[in-house]
């Protein structure tokens, strides 16, 4: 086990001698000081590093795409580095804040900014570089403000903060550099929305300003080329940043698991290969074991600890555990003490947490992108190769591992970041800009569309945005008295009083967390009384214990008080709720349930879904495949038949008193649901009675009581009108009405875009009471003004987002004419793992109808028959 | 996920709820409102027009369509009860002391067709301690007519039957991992609370506390939730805190 501590990540970055030593020259540009820095560390200045120190000079935004443990962020400091080196008291005419750098992670900012403190200290340089967070203290944060450092590190949500503030053209006004790390990982979100706008005015604050972006590898470059420069003649041209790509590293050794155990039919346990997860993890120094979801994580984890013979010290992390044990794990990496962390998302973004020499993917890759950044985890040694073990937990996911590999060996990305702002942060935006001074609208738009998410906005929507920030934007002008912007007389707009900069301050920042329940750990008994009637917390006053994390709270309303459940890594059983806190003590259970988080499953990428489709209908890539795989697919072949790319398959066939239709889109579980949820409207509508459906990221099953087959032949249902595109028009504007998940949305775009307040001066909301209102808001507001900004802001959410109405709409388009039809005297091969999935997931929404009645008929029950005893 | 494909609405079996207070037998309405077809009295409770217009004055600028929403279900309500005589208002009709100056003068020519249709009686609330002389119907601050004793707030004495508002009840049950909260109406023999009326009133949990003085130990109470379709009444046993 390697317990040294691993240098820091900016000194590390260059730690290594450069690939190729034997063309070491000395440059120039590098002032003497500098040279003598690399000397004494005995490096020498990467080619990539001294073109982005050109580049700056040039006053040249510029995109640097490079691979992990290239030396990335010491290129983005260097150019800074070397100018504050030389500026003297003549040049600094505002604040004196030089450069700013943005992370998507405070983490990462703090981390940057203790590594940046060596070769600053090292060469004796007068720079002062701070962070400032969320947890900066309110006295530094208002000293930072007159007297700001020369670098400042930070997030998207304090420059946003920041630039509302009336003292913006003070403090940036000698900005000469912003550096956007892990730009990637911003881009293509509702923050990167926020961050493009605010780009753009501190463009305007500071004309000479150059961005430099440092990203990994990305599908097309020109979209954050795009992103980072701002584009002046929208309507004739696209503008963008210069690109400088560091030389790749060494080609990623990856490999499928193969087992003796066949891969199983479905599922997502992966509970097959845990052995030999678990002899890898103890072949190696560390490893991470990725996998998709939380849930996920708890199991995987819960597995390993089952069969930990050795007693390797594996850890856990996930976003919903508690931050101070989140922070001990990764501290624990870096110095060594672990063997193994078994991790979700959190830990995808750059910080370098220990040596890790191998990346076990437990499940789906999801995306080429995905992986790719993954696997990069591992080793940030640019010249050793990264190593990686792909692990599908099912058939499906066989096709998806090999997929991923091939794109991976092919170099490919798939990650799309371009996308259209979201005109809930604009709303945002808008009034932040009138916090800081008053504008002229005219101005503004221009400003916003030289930010490129924003360079398609209509000057319309942007004045019915305008006219929602300040007075709702209702057709019926009831609120013009309570305004929060008003004329200044001279054309432009400021906001009517204090008031509201100070509830705008409140509510800055892109992201919404679903409703959360802090799980408390509590001695048995120690809690509040649960009972049906029962006052919570009446009997005594509870003393909490330890945080464990936190929970969504759709999962914890299904709970029942003495139900066990697995969390952070422990048994738990649930004592009850008070507040917005889940009291639970330590408990031994075998059956304890998982929490399943919401949102936290990518769907398939388009690009891999297209590989899939591919190598399913080539028979010689069957070769490649594990022999119950390529089995399974012969036998499909045999009974049904393997669809070519550019067709879909659909099956019907009955089975018990059912008829089945399977689809087989390959559009990720998103876009399947949705697709099931209008094909069963329109099922019903044909008379074919459907009961329920079911998704998952390759195909969908519907099922009913009509004989699907027979109707299809005799001519009474079409399935060329069935997967007719005009269902994404009235079918879904039906099914909308009453989807939870746009509700959802509705409620992200209503807080983002302040209609509904996160926080007010002194008091917090608590999430329930948002929930509440926000349905009702929604209600009403479809119902009287269908067409109200707001709703067309959530309805492009949700067409990108939780619905995929994009890609299904791609998916109808691409399929026209090229629907095959297969009618067959029962289940076939392929669709096994899609009808496995029924009943492992609970019923959705629309069933709650029937729940209520359900409980109806239970009193009835009662009342004719007697109550039941126990 | 599975989803469920929505039945046909049924043939109404839960669509109206009989429900004995004393000796007379009222209709629970799947729109949360209450009928006494003896007199041909419907009652509505917490109405909390401009509520919406109450936030904005606060900055949060919810659509201004809440009183008129609320105003065309009660229209709906009018039409399909059309032999009502009365509508009763149960307090909390106006969010605040001045929401009768903010309602919009569409939505006042509203209430005052809906007036034109029956005798309307608006009973005081802890929202509404006077109701303006501008919105036409009668004021009082409590109701006796039929045995039955009609006001605001529920009273902490139990020797008369009583139909009131003003606690916004609502129940959640949970069922094949599926969480679903209902305004309802709540009750026992001698007193029955209803639901919020109002567009965007929200709902206090049953399980509250705040009701527990209502029942008494041995009778225990009974629970009716809106769906849909229909008013269902639910067993107790089956109804959880939030």
């Amino acid at each position: 086990m390697n317990d040294k501590r691993k240098p820091s990540r900016v000194l590390k970055r260059s730690s290594k001698p450069p690939a190729r030593r034997g063309r070491t020259r000395r440059d120039v540009s590098l002032p003497q000081v500098f040279q003598t820095w690399f000397k004494t560390r005995g490096w020498t200045p990467r080619p990539h590093q001294l073109a982005l120190l050109k580049k700056a000079r040039a006053r040249t935004s510029t995109l640097l795409i490079a691979p992990t443990g290239a030396g990335k962020t010491l290129a983005g400091f260097l150019p800074s580095l070397v100018e504050l080196s030389q500026r003297t008291p003549e040049d600094v005419k505002g604040s004196g804040l030089h450069t700013l750098y943005i992370s998507p992670l405070k983490a990462l900012a703090v981390d940057i900014a203790r590594n940046l403190g060596t070769p600053i200290a090292e060469m004796g340089l007068d720079i002062v570089a701070e962070t400032r967070t969320g947890d900066t203290p309110a006295s530094r944060r208002a000293r930072q403000r007159s007297r700001p450092p020369s670098i400042l590190l930070t997030t998207p949500e304090q420059v946003a903060l920041l630039l509302a503030h009336p003292d913006a053209g003070f403090l940036f006004a000698d900005l000469k550099t912003v550096i956007l790390d892990e730009l990637h990982a911003l881009c293509g979100s509702k923050r990167g929305d926020l961050l493009s706008l605010d780009l753009a005015r501190l463009r305007s604050l500071a004309p000479d300003l150059v961005a430099l972006g440092l990203s990994a590898t990305v599908a097309r470059p020109s979209e954050l080329r795009a992103y980072l420069t701002g584009q002046h003649k929208p309507d004739a041209r696209l503008e963008l940043a210069d690109l400088v790509v560091a030389a790749g590293g060494a080609e990623p050794q990856i490999e499928i698991l193969e087992l003796e155990t066949p891969v199983p039919w479905s599922g997502h346990t992966t509970r097959y290969a845990m052995t030999a997860v678990y002899d890898a993890i103890a072949q190696h120094r560390l490893t991470l074991v990725f996998v998709n979801t939380r849930m996920q994580a708890e199991l995987v984890f819960q597995e390993l600890w089952r069969i930990n013979e050795g007693n390797l010290r594996i850890a856990l992390h996930h976003g919903s555990l508690d931050v101070g044990q989140r922070r001990k794990v990764e501290a624990a990496m870096a110095a060594g003490r672990l063997d193994a962390v078994v991790a979700t998302s959190t830990l995808d973004l750059g910080i370098d947490w220990g040596d890790i020499d191998l990346v076990i993917n437990v499940g789906a890759p999801k995306g080429a992108s995905r992986l790719a950044q993954r696997i990069g985890r591992a080793n940030h040694r640019l010249d050793e190769p990264s190593h990686a073990l792909l692990v599908p937990s099912n058939r499906f996911e066989v096709l998806e591992c090999r997929a991923a590999l091939d794109a991976a060996r092919a170099g490919e990305q798939d990650v799309v970041l371009a996308r259209t702002g979201g005109l809930d942060v604009l709303a945002q935006h808008v009034l932040g800009m009138a916090c800081q001074a008053p504008f002229a609208p005219d101005d503004l738009y221009r400003e916003v569309r030289s930010a490129s998410p924003y360079s398609a906005l209509k000057r319309e929507t942007f004045d019915r945005l305008l006219s929602f920030v300040s007075t709702g934007g209702y057709a019926l002008a009831a609120y013009e008295r309570f305004a929060k912007l008003r004329p200044t007389g001279d054309g432009r707009w400021r906001i009517a009083n204090g008031r509201v900069a100070q509830a705008y301050r409140l509510n800055v920042g892109t992201i919404v967390e679903s409703p959360l329940i802090t799980v408390r750990l509590v001695g048995r008994g120690r809690t509040p009384r649960a009972g049906k009637t029962g006052r919570p917390g009446g009997e005594r006053p509870l003393m909490g214990g330890r945080v464990l994390g936190e929970v969504d709270e759709d999962f914890i309303d299904q709970l029942s008080p003495g139900q066990t459940f697995v969390f952070a890594g422990e048994i738990v059983r649930f004592e009850g709720l008070r507040d917005t806190e889940a009291f639970v003590s330590r408990a031994t259970a075998t059956d304890a349930m998982i929490p399943s988080y919401p949102g936290g499953k990518f769907p398939l990428s388009t690009h891999l879904a297209k590989r899939v489709r591919a190598m399913l209908h080539d028979r010689r890539a069957w070769a490649d495949l594990p022999l119950p795989v390529a089995e399974w697919l012969g036998l499909q072949d045999l009974h049904s038949l393997i669809p070519s790319p550019d067709e879909v398959l659909v099956e019907t066939f009955p089975r018990g008193s059912r008829h089945y239709l399977v689809a087989y889109p390959f559009e990720g579980r998103l876009a399947h649901q949705t697709l099931g949820m209008l094909l069963t409207r329109r099922l019903e509508r044909a008379g074919a009675r459907p009961l329920g459906f079911v998704a998952n990221d390759y195909g969908l099953a519907v099922w009913g009581l009509g004989e699907l087959s027979q109707m299809i032949e005799a001519g009474k249902l079409s399935l060329d009108q069935l997967f007719e595109q005009d269902m994404l028009g009235d079918d879904l504007e039906a099914w909308l009405a009453e989807s939870s998940l746009m509700k959802r949305t509705f409620r992200m775009c209503a807080v983002i875009a302040g209609l509904i307040e996160r926080r007010h001066p002194g008091h917090r909301k608590s999430g329930r009471q948002v929930t509440m209102s926000t349905d009702l808001i929604y209600d009403v507001l479809r119902k009287f003004e269908p067409g109200h900004v707001l709703l067309e802001a959530a309805w492009a959410d949700a067409a990108s987002g939780l619905l995929d109405i994009a890609r299904l709409g791609a998916f109808l388009q691409r399929v026209r004419g090229h629907i095959v039809h297969r009618s067959l005297g029962g289940v076939s091969p392929l669709s096994v793992p899609i009808l496995l999935e029924i009943g492992r997931e609970p019923a959705g929404q629309a069933g709650r109808e029937d729940i209520l009645r359900d409980a109806a008929e239970a009193l009835i029950r009662e009342a004719t028959e007697g109550p039941a005893r126990d | 996920m599975p989803g469920v494909a929505a039945r046909n609405a049924s043939a109404d079996a839960f669509g109206r709820q009989p429900i004995v207070i004393g000796s007379e037998t009222l209709i629970a309405d799947l729109s949360g409102a209450l009928y006494w077809p003896a007199r041909q009295i419907l009652i509505v409770a917490d109405l909390h027009f401009e509520k919406g217009s109450s936030y904005a004055r606060h900055g949060q600028f919810l659509p201004p369509y809440d009183t008129r929403d609320t105003l065309q279900r009660l229209a709906a309500l009018l039409k399909r009860y059309n032999d009502a005589r009365t509508l009763i208002a149960l307090g909390d009709s106006l969010h605040d002391r001045s929401a009768h100056q903010r309602l919009a003068p569409d939505d006042l020519a509203m209430l005052r067709e809906l007036q034109a249709v029956c005798d309307w009686i608006w009973v005081c609330g802890n929202h509404d301690p006077v109701v303006d002389i501008s919105l036409g119907g009668r004021v009082t601050d409590i109701v006796e007519i039929g045995g039955l004793v009609l006001r605001h707030a529920p009273s902490p004495e139990r020797d008369f039957y009583e139909i009131a508002g003003h606690l916004h009840p609502a129940a959640r049950i949970v069922q094949h991992g599926c969480s679903i909260r209902r305004p309802c109406f709540v009750g026992d023999r001698s007193r029955l609370v209803l639901p919020a009326f109002g567009a965007y009133t929200g709902g206090l949990n049953v399980l509250d506390p705040a009701f527990l003085p209502l029942w008494t130990e041995e009778a225990g109470f009974s629970v009716w939730m809106l769906g849909q379709d229909g008013v269902y009444p639910v067993p107790v046993a089956m109804l959880r805190e939030d």
